[in-house]
């Protein structure tokens, strides 16, 4: 289904479609509010941007010397060349630990992989534990957006949810009466748990030590009350040194939520005395985006999600109707490279206004990316349709006398046709759109008599 | 060939130009540090409070269960010995000390030297960190060029309590871990 097809299911709510557009907008203004109080700010993107660069160019180095000092740590440390083998490592410790019930915090990677699905038909209740996402598991649906899980529901929704699933009080919708809900739901899986999974923000080369970023806290409660704790890493996550994470933690949580920091940051060197940290160096098709020069740049993404809040198109069509893991303008250059014809629609689901190029903290040039992706989908799988009328359009401006003819028919039709003919279904483009006030005269006969009154 | 020589294979094929890793500049901060992160604190809705009325607070809440491990003040507390992380469910106070405070965004730094088990900060009700009042640094670079030296297994920003914000947009204090944060600048 392309991205327009699926967006009309999100705008059939009007009330709710404007209050998504508005509070995104929100919270993009919150970000420029906590930017403009750092004077260096964009001395930091720029910095950001050339260390990534550096990353990108040096990966093969920064990953053996990344995994050879967190190996003398005392973690161990897994790779997987795509989802499957990713989640089979994860399913392979769960069973070693006989462990049938996980708990997991926030994690793209998996979600990328297919995770959950997985260890379910093997038998392994997954438990999301970020409000958010555990909300959105309840519903069986995938999160909407990759900081904000379920920006997509309102109160209403989750009160109900939470009535049949946590057995709340019927329309009770107070937010922290349903987040004290789910914290006692939650507190008792955590003190259950054996096995807790995370995602990874940011894994240090020089020091072989990685960093999870949350507010919650919800990692820090799985993986410290866990005997195992498995972590799954984006081979492109990698910093060189840790002085880095100056200029990286000084960036995320500004650009996501507006905040200065995430209130927890920790930093895992090695595991608890008796426990286990296993580390996931995940490829799943990095390595190709890496070989593709035009696109390599959206590698150095730090899934901040300040593109979608700024995207008119996003704010106005939600997260799921880009279908794919991670939504909006970045979601729309990385998707393509891993299914082009899937996600063929998602580079047109755009203005190229540019303001995501903007806000992007790593100075990802997503809007050009956009544009680039445009000529490889037309390239791969053109349009006849669309080729046709551009053929029709180029003989008619090609020949003065049809130019001329043309102009004529056209403003005797929109004045004169009723509109159930002129935005009839077959009109794609008279789909919330309207077309201008047809002039009386074309631009010519009105230059031609303007003259002859002068003279 | 094993997945990891494979990855490997992959990238050296394309045999990229090594681009040159910046140096990240001093960026001097004029800025009064000690105001600068109590308002910070404040912003992420955490306290700074005085030792008087650190005291005052547990001994009107009438906590049972409360633990310390400060270095940096005496507090007589409840729990003897722990053997397993489990065992705080109940915790209903915390008192750890941080080693320094950051200006620009209230965060705290604590290592595995602070706290016995790394639960300790999130599984407690209520957590108090005693940090230093000459322990405050401008901004994030300072503090990892201070911490650079650190051998911890576990290192960790707090910076204020466990929040969310995941029903519709609201704000709400207290997710998972501590439900409140109050420093102490000694």
């Amino acid at each position: 289904m392309s991205h327009s097809i699926a967006s009309t299911d999100f705008l059939k709510n009007e009330e709710h479609a404007k209050w998504h557009d508005e509070t995104l907008w929100m919270i993009r203004e919150k970000r420029d509010l906590a930017s403009q109080k750092v004077p260096e700010w964009e001395n930091l993107r720029t910095l950001a941007s050339s260390i990534k660069e550096h990353v990108l160019s040096n990966l093969d180095h920064l990953l053996l010397e990344f995994e050879a000092n967190a190996t003398k740590n005392g973690i161990q440390v897994h790779w997987a060349k795509d989802a499957q083998e990713h989640n089979q490592f994860v399913l392979d410790i769960l069973k070693k630990q006989s462990c049938a019930q996980v708990v997991k915090s926030k994690s793209i990677l998996t979600e990328e992989c297919h995770l959950n699905p997985f260890l379910e038909k093997n038998g392994i209740e997954v438990i999301d534990t970020d409000l958010g996402e555990r909300i959105v598991q309840f519903l069986h649906q995938p999160p909407s957006h990759i900081v904000l899980p379920a920006i997509h529901l309102k109160k209403r929704d989750i009160s109900e949810l939470f009535h049949q699933k946590l057995q709340t009080e019927k329309g009770n919708e107070d937010p922290y009466y349903l987040t004290q809900a789910a914290r006692n739901h939650l507190r008792e899986k955590f003190l259950k748990a054996k096995v807790a999974i995370t995602g990874v923000n940011f894994g240090i080369a020089e020091t072989g030590e990685f960093v999870v970023c949350t507010n919650e806290g919800n990692a820090d409660m799985g993986v410290h009350l866990a005997d195992v704790h498995i972590a799954c890493m984006g081979i492109e996550k990698l910093i060189p040194r840790r002085n880095d994470l100056g200029v990286f933690l000084r960036l995320l949580a500004r650009s996501a939520t507006g905040q200065a920091i995430t209130n927890y940051t920790s930093h895992f060197r090695g595991p608890e005395k008796g426990k286990q940290i296993h580390l996931i160096l995940v490829d799943n098709g990095r390595t190709e985006q890496l070989g593709r020069e035009k696109f390599r740049n959206s590698l150095k993404c730090i899934r901040c999600g300040a593109c979608m809040n700024t995207c008119p198109i996003y704010r106005r069509s939600g997260g799921f109707s880009y279908q794919s893991t991670v939504p909006g303008p970045i979601g729309s250059i990385l998707s393509p490279g891993l299914d082009l014809k899937k996600y063929s629609s998602l580079p047109f689901a755009s203005t190229l206004c540019g303001s995501c190029t903007d806000v992007c903290p790593v100075k990802i040039n997503i809007h050009e990316q956009l544009y680039e992706w445009r000529q490889e989908i037309t390239k791969a799988n053109p349009n006849y349709a669309e080729s046709l009328s551009m053929k029709l359009a180029s003989g008619i401006f090609k020949s003065p006398l049809a130019y001329r003819i043309s102009g004529f028919l056209m403003r005797k039709l929109i004045i004169n046709l009723p509109d159930s003919l002129l935005y009839n279904p077959w009109n794609v483009w008279g789909k919330g759109r309207k077309l201008p006030k047809a002039p009386q005269e074309s631009f010519r006969n009105w230059y031609l008599n303007h003259r002859k009154d002068e003279q | 060939m094993s997945s990891k020589q494979e990855i490997l294979e992959k990238i050296r094929h394309l045999r990229l130009d090594q681009t040159e890793l910046p140096t990240i500049p001093e960026f001097k901060n004029s800025l009064n540090t000690e105001e600068e992160f109590k308002a910070s604190i404040e912003a992420n809705k955490g306290e700074v409070i005085s030792q008087e009325k650190l005291m005052s607070w547990i001994s009107e809440s009438g906590f049972q269960n409360t633990l310390s491990f400060s270095q940096l003040i005496n507090v007589n507390t409840s729990y003897t010995k722990i053997e397993d992380a489990h065992e705080l469910d109940q915790l209903q106070v915390a008192i750890i000390d941080g080693q320094f405070g950051v200006g620009e965004n209230g965060a705290i730094w604590i290592t595995n030297d602070q706290v016995p088990f790394r639960a300790i900060p999130f599984i407690t009700e209520h957590l108090v960190i005693v940090i230093p009042k000459n322990e405050i640094v401008p901004t994030m670079h300072q503090a990892y060029i201070k911490t650079s030296n650190q051998t911890y297994s576990f290192g960790l920003f707090i910076a204020g309590p466990s929040k969310t914000a995941d029903i519709e947009q609201s704000l709400v204090i207290g997710a998972h871990g501590a439900k409140s944060l109050r420093v102490v600048l000694v």
